[in-house]
């Protein structure tokens, strides 16, 4: 059974080399068919993986083959294997399905562009990478594709090569990266010095099976550090507080880029790690505590940005950054498969949304501009009801998908015993409703704000493009069918069911039963804390146009910091980017480096000059001097002589 | 099919190749360069034969061939040659990057093509003889030898201020290897007086027949170190190092960089840990402290670098850093890492030296703000440049990784503090690796003579492709170039391992009475 793992992982590899080596000579539509089909070919085998996974007895659903050892040195051994089990499972096909689907797109929205062959090399490098990530079975296997994922966003960012705000966006991504990175790998060395081990099987085992390995004292101090640590590796990669300034840089990718990488995939790789070590995380809770805190900060933080930004991706950039927040909540309460749920529905959502708007971009030319869009409806009216779809579903909308995974970790964050965490994400979900409508309304709603030659060209997209949107659409809408909560009747959440073989190490604590009327209400203000940001977005970019600039001037000061995203990056410029340069130039390498230290190697040579110009006076070739020389050498010796006998 | 004297032949045959050169008619410039490739082609199919043979599971001497060379008053100078899991790879790189390195420079080099050739290959005998040395003066002679064709090739063939940089490769060199000697010939007289016989030293190190006084142990640790130090470069002994890379020719530059500075990193793993394994154990944080420094600075200088070879050139302090820090954590993973990123430092260093090479030959400049767009002109020199790039910053997959995770982990279960600093050089590496590429391949073109310059051709990619693979090998399938290490390197830990005091940490082991025969004639 699944002998045919490895192919999952490889056809996108092959893929990719394929192209990247041989796709500018053989033309757009080999590309295509090389691209588009190997990611299809990887989710119909992830499809049958997955199949063969469910028909397996519940406690039989883990499957890990090693096939050949990659490092080994003393006990610092890595196989190079791959694991399959519920959470990969789940993994696996959110990451060939919203992957082969967005490829599909990218037919249409990179046709014709110089580098179409070099686009798809590195979306099918970057598919390997992700399943390499997910399906490790082991730290640093996982590390391969935690940074291997890094580098593929590090390309598709800088991809328009001709543009330098492309290749510092990507740039920053990748060195924010690394210092998250740098943490994750401090963090697995230290599991290795704990448990001697880097294989997540023997290591959990270790930590189930022999609590007393770890008493109060110490133990978990040494569990909290190493998920801290490898917290820090999610933080950068899940773009949270303070690292996520790099993703909404990286909307300078293509469009497809960022809804399969910034959105749906990539930098949910975060919150995957953080539930793939649930059996650390589930028992610290200094750690948990802080996840908890990080991710609703973010959340809110993130969307307060969001609600004055005026590029319509990085709009859809920082409610990223707010939903990881959410499911870093959802992993911080230990509710790990909401978190994964969340997962789930937000890549089908958020894939959408930004798929819709590379469609809106695609349409007018390449304006990202939501100040200069409007009225888009009557031109695009596919992608303006898909949008609408997104919109909903991430707003947490009964029955769109969204409703089901947002409810679920804010009603967990509640039982969980953390009232404020519940109430700033409700605050939250509240502010979502409101940006992503206000951005709705903004585009395809209202007076048209652009001029005659755009309106020209104006065109709903290629079926290329349209039918994934209606896709992904399908899945916004149902895609939360898979986890019922029990309070409608109808049984126990299902995929909470399905992922809990692969949670089982993990610690559980003590809940109580709270009634499901209870929990309908939670849903019930839920669902209100959405209606109301979208009626007062309606209200303000609908109902009443002059509202917005006018609330905007009104309160110039917040309005300003927001607008300028609290002024983050201004600052880390000034602390520490800045300073380091020139340090680096003026100090250590003129300073120290020319200066002190090769100024004295030079000054050694020198002084050495010196003496032999001294010396050279002795070999002057005058015979008087060198019979002077010898008068008083002799002298010397007499005198010498002399003292030694007296 | 079994060769006898193999190591002979490695370090000779390059030799009797330039010899043959000499009497090679000087007219026709391309047979002496399809000679000199096919050649040291030759030498590098050769050396795979110690590859394939090599006992894995022994972790002393193979292939040994020892016979007597000078003879003279009771003691002797053998010629002793062998090779372990240290040594094996060393040789190995020493003979893959030869060739490169002279297909590389097939046009660059116009004047004094034969006595160019000739110095590389005499650069390689001294090369391949260094790691096969067991004789105390054996090994001295190769040093010094190999130094006087990298002194030519820097001198005669080098840029602008080449004099003034092959005089401080030279003086600096020299400065540390004369105190080398004197330890050599101490440690001779230390050991009886017959013998240069590194084994032998060994053999009786082990046995308790030659017991070190502690302060002539730490004056000879020195004495070595310092000769080893200045090659390495560890900070701050490193400022030859940009002057001569700034100066040296391409093959020059990959060749000092590729193996010329694992030499100082060799010689520690074979003289200093083993012959003096209380002094390194006592010596172990300030010089691992010194690493840390290199890394930290090395990266942070490099990076404000303007001159792409003074770049690479301070990016490899940061390098050779984090191996004195894997190294003298003395664990095996720190052991290994340290050995296995010798040999990617000589891989990745020697092919970016490779890559700024073809750009000067196309470009007639290295000043990083004359480029910008090379990538939409030169789309495969781009590309190659990335995967080196990355092998260079350690990205998984490829070999650079391997060599740091493991020199990083084996500090990290030594001192957590040392390896967190050593860890920011993963950042630091990729911000001026990348800082680098985006300056030169990345943006518009708005030099009208970066659109000018053409892409590579079939012969630079016949130069790139080998290493790339092997780039890739080492990344992907580590584990059997780990295997061949693992004995040599155990060995050299637990030399340093039993000279610690049992109740651990750094401390000096309780000395015997000092058993120095008194050959000082008083």
């Amino acid at each position: 059974m699944l002998d045919y793992l490895w192919l999952i992982p490889l056809l996108p590899l092959a893929g990719s080399a394929l192209n990247g080596l041989a796709g500018k000579r053989l033309g757009s539509s080999f590309v295509t068919w090389v691209g588009c089909g190997s990611a299809g070919l990887a989710f119909l085998a992830a499809a049958a993986a997955v199949l063969d996974l469910v028909r397996a007895a519940p406690q039989n659903r883990e499957v890990l083959i090693s096939y050949f050892t990659w490092i080994a040195c003393g006990d610092f051994v890595a196989e190079a294997q791959f694991l399959l089990d519920p959470l990969s499972g789940v993994m696996i096909l959110v990451v060939t399905g919203v992957g082969f689907v967005i490829h599909v797109y990218s037919i249409g929205y990179m046709h014709g562009d110089g580098g179409y062959y070099r686009f798809f090399s590195y979306m099918n490098l970057f598919l390997f990478a992700m399943l390499v990530l997910v399906m490790a079975g082991n730290f640093l296997m996982m590390f391969v594709g935690w940074e291997g994922v890094g580098l593929c966003s590090y390309l598709l960012i800088g991809y328009y090569i001709d543009r330098k705000s492309a290749g510092d966006a990507g740039k920053k991504a990748f060195v924010v990266n690394r210092i998250g990175d740098v943490g994750f790998i401090l963090g697995v060395f230290l599991v290795f010095a704990t448990f001697g081990s880097l294989d997540f099987a023997e290591v959990f085992r270790q930590i189930a099976s022999a609590p007393v390995r770890f008493p109060a004292e110490t133990g978990v101090g040494l569990l909290t550090a190493i998920a801290l640590l490898l917290f820090v590796g999610a933080i950068g990669k899940s773009a949270q507080i303070p690292l996520y300034v790099w993703l909404p840089d990286a909307m300078e990718g293509p469009t497809p880029v960022s809804a399969l990488i910034h959105a749906a995939t990539m930098v949910t790789a975060g919150v995957y790690m953080v539930v793939r070590c649930a059996p650390i995380y589930s028992r610290s809770e200094a750690a948990l505590g802080v996840v908890t805190v990080v991710g609703i900060l973010t959340a809110w933080l993130a969307a307060t940005i969001g609600l004055t930004q005026t590029d319509i991706k990085r709009v859809l950039a920082y409610s990223t950054v707010s939903q990881l927040g959410y499911m870093f909540v959802a992993a911080g309460v230990t509710a790990f498969s909401a978190g994964i749920f969340h997962l789930m529905t937000h890549a089908f959502f958020k894939a959408l949304l930004f798929l819709g708007a590379g469609s809106v971009i695609h349409a007018m030319g390449g304006e990202q501009d939501l100040t200069r869009m409007g009225g888009l409806r009557r031109y695009a009216p596919i992608t303006y009801r898909t949008m609408c779809i997104a919109a909903l579903a991430i707003s947490g909308i009964f029955p769109l998908a969204g409703f089901f995974s947002k409810d679920e970790i804010l009603f967990s964050a509640w039982a969980g015993g953390h009232p404020v965490v519940w109430a700033v994400g409700l605050a939250t979900a509240g502010l979502t409703a409101f940006y992503m409508f206000r951005l709705t309304f903004l585009a395809f709603h209202g007076p048209e704000r652009f001029g005659d030659d755009v309106r020209h060209h104006l065109h709903e997209s290629p079926p290329s493009m349209t039918i994934p949107l209606v896709i992904l659409a399908i899945l916004a809408t149902v895609g939360g069918f898979v986890g019922l909560p029990p309070w409608m009747g109808l049984g126990p959440n299902r995929f909470a069911e399905f992922l809990a073989p692969a949670l089982a190490h993990a610690h559980r604590p003590e809940t109580h039963e709270i009634s499901h009327s209870v929990e309908f209400v939670f849903a019930l203000v839920s669902v209100l804390a959405a209606l109301i940001g979208i009626f007062l977005a309606r209200y303000m970019y609908v109902g009443n146009p002059a509202a917005a600039g006018l609330l905007a001037a009104r309160a110039r000061g917040p309005y300003t910091l927001l607008y300028r995203k609290y002024y983050v990056d201004e600052i880390y410029d000034r602390l520490l980017v800045n300073p380091i340069v020139v340090v680096s130039r003026e100090m250590l390498w003129k300073g120290i480096d020319v200066g002190i230290v090769d100024g004295t190697v030079n000054g050694v040579g020198a002084s050495m000059r010196v003496w032999g110009g001294l010396l050279k006076y002795v070999q002057n070739g005058l015979v008087r001097s060198y019979a002077s020389w010898i008068l008083t050498g002799a002298a010397l010796l007499l005198y010498y002589v002399a003292r030694m006998r007296g | 099919m079994q060769i006898t004297h193999i190591l002979s032949w490695l370090t000779y045959l390059p030799a009797a190749l330039a010899a043959a050169l000499v009497f090679f008619p000087g007219g026709s410039a391309r047979a002496l360069k399809w000679f000199a490739v096919l050649g040291s082609t030759g030498v590098f199919l050769l050396s795979l034969y110690p590859v394939y043979h090599f006992d894995p599971g022994y972790g002393g001497m193979q292939f040994v061939e020892e016979s007597a060379w000078i003879q003279a008053g009771g003691y002797s100078i053998s010629h002793h040659l062998g090779i372990d899991g240290i040594s094996l790879f060393l040789v190995a790189l020493t003979t893959f990057l030869t060739p490169l390195a002279l297909l590389a420079s097939w046009n660059s080099i116009a004047q004094r093509l034969k006595g160019f050739l000739i110095c590389m290959l005499l650069l390689e005998t001294g090369m391949v003889g260094v790691f096969c040395a067991l004789d105390l003066v054996l090994f001295y002679v190769f040093w010094e030898v190999m130094l006087i064709p990298m002194y030519f090739l820097i001198g005669i063939w080098g840029g602008e201020h080449r004099i003034y940089a092959a005089v401080k490769f030279i003086l600096y060199t020299m400065v540390g290897s004369l105190l080398m000697l004197v330890a050599i010939i101490y440690l001779f007289l230390a050991n009886g007086g017959t013998t240069f016989d590194l084994l032998a030293v060994y053999q009786n190190l082990e046995s308790g027949r030659l017991v070190l006084s502690h302060r002539a142990e730490f004056w000879l640790f020195m004495a070595f170190l310092i000769a080893f130090a200045i090659k390495v470069p560890i900070f701050p002994f490193h400022t030859w190092l940009p002057d001569a890379h700034v100066e040296a020719p391409t093959a020059g530059s990959v060749i000092l960089a590729g193996v010329l500075l694992k030499m100082g990193t060799y010689g520690l793993l074979r003289f200093c840990l083993p012959l003096f394994p209380a002094a390194a154990v006592a010596a172990a944080p300030y010089l691992s402290v010194l690493g840390l420094v290199g890394i930290v600075y090395g990266a942070l200088v490099a990076m404000v670098q303007p001159d792409l070879k003074k770049l690479v050139a301070y990016s490899s302090v940061s390098h050779m850093g984090l191996i004195i820090v894997g190294m003298f954590a003395f664990t095996l993973q720190g052991l290994e890492g340290a050995t296995m990123q010798m040999l990617n430092h000589g891989l990745s260093t020697g092919a970016l030296f490779l890559l700024v090479g073809m750009i000067y030959d196309r470009r007639h400049t290295r000043m990083i703000a004359n480029f910008g767009g090379l990538a939409h002109n030169s789309p495969v020199l781009a590309a190659f440049f990335l995967v080196v790039t990355l092998s260079s910053i350690g990205l998984p997959g490829l070999n650079g990784f391997v060599g740091e995770v493991l020199a990083l982990v084996g500090t990290f279960l030594r001192n957590r503090t040392y390896a967190a600093i050593a860890a920011t050089g993963m950042i630091l590496g990729a911000v001026y690796m990348l800082w680098m590429y985006q300056r030169v391949f990345l943006g518009k073109v708005t030099d009208p003579a970066n659109a000018a310059m053409g892409d590579i051709r079939s012969r630079d990619r016949a130069v790139l492709i080998p290493i790339v693979i092997m780039m890739l090998w080492m990344g992907v399938y580590s584990a059997p170039f780990l295997r061949r290490m693992d004995a040599s390197l155990e060995l050299v830990q637990k030399r340093v391992h039993d000279a610690r005091a049992p109740e651990g940490g750094y401390q000096v082991r309780q000395l015997k009475t000092p058993a120095i025969r008194k050959s000082d004639g008083r």
